[in-house]
């Protein structure tokens, strides 16, 4: 049974065997799994392992699976946000992440479960029903990129790809004990990617290890002339793969220990930064001083966006669709039955935001905030290499503990949203358990410096043993 | 605040039907996330230029060149509403 393997222990189970036995010894875990973390499982996958076998296995993933979250595009396979306004959606070609994949050998395993739209932070609120965290069955596995994370810890697929609006791979890599990457803005193309709010979404890889997160970036990441937000820039990630801080200076914002941090949280984040001063680098307290406020404008711009986004559901071209007897009817109950109440109240709420009178004090003033935000970031990170911090302040909470406060849920995103507002690189590392659930160590850089988080999170796990804590076996 | 008769409103411009029952519920909900936007009222941003897009890139072309376009039945492929070749929706009008 496959289990907990990274991409070179996958690479070396092929060479002995065969990309299609381990292709097959995964998606029998998937069978037997109780974690609810996938929502389709190839048909093809076998399919496309055979070939790899056949062609020698070629290219740097050749036969690695690696799972995909509902939201990026994979021709013939469904894609359907976790939505049912898209259920039987199966798109007619693959995103640009999903091109390099293929390239590059990696057989796509499956699709992953997800909060609707990537609107969450808890993964409950999708149309296939929850993902359960694998470190504890009662608990969330984090969101929106639930389903990637959660399959990564319970040892159901090596590596997977998730989407980051406002934390949505860091928050579930946090909560379920894995290393999550969200990209500097721009670095990966978003062509194929179901938009939410497109101007603060990016594609971002989850693994057990920073090493594997180095080796998807390498490939995935790259200039794609569809994307109008591509930046054209070469990097080769796995350079940064180095055990060296010694010199490193580490700027700790002290606005992200603030007022609802669990004390075993912090406990662990501080004991980490420690572990670095140990390891040659350096550390000071800096002032983030607009971070209060980076919550309300990323909201208002997210739910600005999902409002224009999400307004090509209508139920003519895809999808769910309730007959009318004139467009407007059909759409307007189409969009009713077809949201659930989270993506309804972004709408809502985003299109209240943009309708005339409201347009200056809400949307305007929250682009105008965010500048503020991106300048605290250049001005802290003008002094020190990385920030860190706690990537979520406290460890996964009960399945329902909050789906009907929609405020508080907000509120559980108030460590990660200011990355996105900011566009800056953000990795989670695995540094602690508070309760005996995970803590994720979050390490933020400067704009397309993402070698220097990356080198920094890999020397942090070549001298801790924190990325070696599993989930107790799920059956 | 956020009125029912509003949550109605602007649940027509965003293309939801909202029945009675429910604008009630949308509109509690609604408020205690706008009164919490409304904490932005506070900082001043007074001269501070709006951010839409954090790698400030502008006026992004390509090539004006006729492409492959996909297949027609492709394109058509997820829907069983269709029409000689045809999206099939009702009057619009």
């Amino acid at each position: 049974m496959a289990a907990w393997t990274d991409i070179s222990g996958i690479r070396q189970r092929i060479a002995d065997s065969s990309a299609e036995e381990v292709t097959a010894s995964y998606i029998e875990t998937i069978g037997k799994s109780k974690i609810n973390g996938f929502t389709t499982v190839s048909e093809e996958a076998i399919n496309a392992a055979r070939e790899i076998d056949a062609n020698g296995h070629e290219g740097p993933l050749a036969g690695v699976p690696i799972a995909i979250k509902e939201n990026i595009s994979t021709k013939g396979l469904s894609t359907t946000c976790s939505s049912k306004i898209l259920q039987g959606y199966v798109p007619p070609y693959d995103a640009h992440v999903i091109e390099k994949l293929k390239e590059a050998g990696a057989v796509i395993i499956g699709k992953t479960n997800m909060d609707e739209f990537a609107m969450g932070t808890s993964t409950e609120s999708s149309y296939y029903g929850p993902t359960f965290n694998p470190w504890d069955m009662d608990r969330v596995p984090g969101g929106s990129s639930g389903g990637s994370a959660a399959v990564v810890a319970a040892g159901e697929v090596p590596v997977s790809l998730g989407s980051d609006t406002g934390g949505s791979v860091r928050c579930p890599a946090a909560y379920c004990g894995v290393v999550g990457l969200k990209p500097t803005y721009g670095c990966i193309s978003r062509y194929g990617l179901i938009s939410y709010a497109n101007s603060l979404e990016q594609i971002g890889p989850l693994s057990t290890s920073v090493a594997d997160i180095a080796t998807i970036m390498d490939v995935v990441a790259g200039y794609d002339n569809r994307d109008s937000t591509s930046i054209n820039r070469e990097n080769t990630y796995s350079d940064a793969l180095k055990d060296d801080v010694n010199g490193l200076k580490i700027g700790v914002p002290e606005e992200y220990f603030g007022e609802g941090i669990d004390e075993n949280v912090e406990k662990a984040v501080w004991d980490s930064i420690a572990k670095f001063e140990d390891m040659g680098a350096t550390y000071e307290k800096v002032s983030m001083p607009h971070t209060k406020y980076a919550l309300a404008s990323y909201y208002i711009i997210a739910m600005s966006e999902a409002s224009s986004n999400l307004a090509r559901f209508d139920g003519t071209r895809y999808g769910y669709r309730v007959e009318g007897d004139n467009w407007h009817v059909m759409a307007s109950k189409t969009r009713a039955e077809g949201f659930g109440d989270e993506v309804k109240r972004r709408i809502l709420l985003g299109t209240y935001a943009l309708s005339a009178g409201y347009h200056d004090k809400y949307y305007l003033k929250a682009l105008k905030v965010r500048t503020l935000v991106k300048q605290d970031f250049d001005k802290a990170l003008s002094n020190v290499d990385v920030l860190m911090a706690p990537t979520m302040p406290a460890p996964a909470f009960k399945i329902g503990e909050k789906i009907d406060d929609p405020l508080s849920l907000y509120l559980a995103d108030v460590n990660t949203v200011p990355i996105n507002l900011a566009g800056v690189p953000s990795i989670s590392v695995p540094c602690g358990l508070a309760d005996g659930m995970p803590v994720g160590l979050q390490i933020i850089g400067k704009h397309f410096d993402e070698n220097a988080i990356i080198r920094a999170a890999y020397s942090f796990e070549q001298n801790t043993d924190h990325n070696k804590a599993r989930p107790p076996e799920v059956e | 605040m956020i009125t029912k008769e509003e949550v109605e409103h602007v649940g027509w411009l965003a293309r939801i039907e909202i029945d009675a029952k429910e604008s009630d519920a949308y509109a509690e909900k609604l408020n205690s996330v706008l009164d919490y936007f409304g904490q932005l009222d506070e900082v001043d941003t007074e001269g501070v230029e709006p951010t839409y897009h954090v790698a400030d890139i502008v006026n992004v072309f390509r090539k004006d060149e006729v492409t492959a376009s996909m297949p027609q039945e492709e394109v058509l492929a997820n829907t069983e509403h269709k029409q000689e070749g045809n999206f099939k929706a009702p009057k619009i009008m």
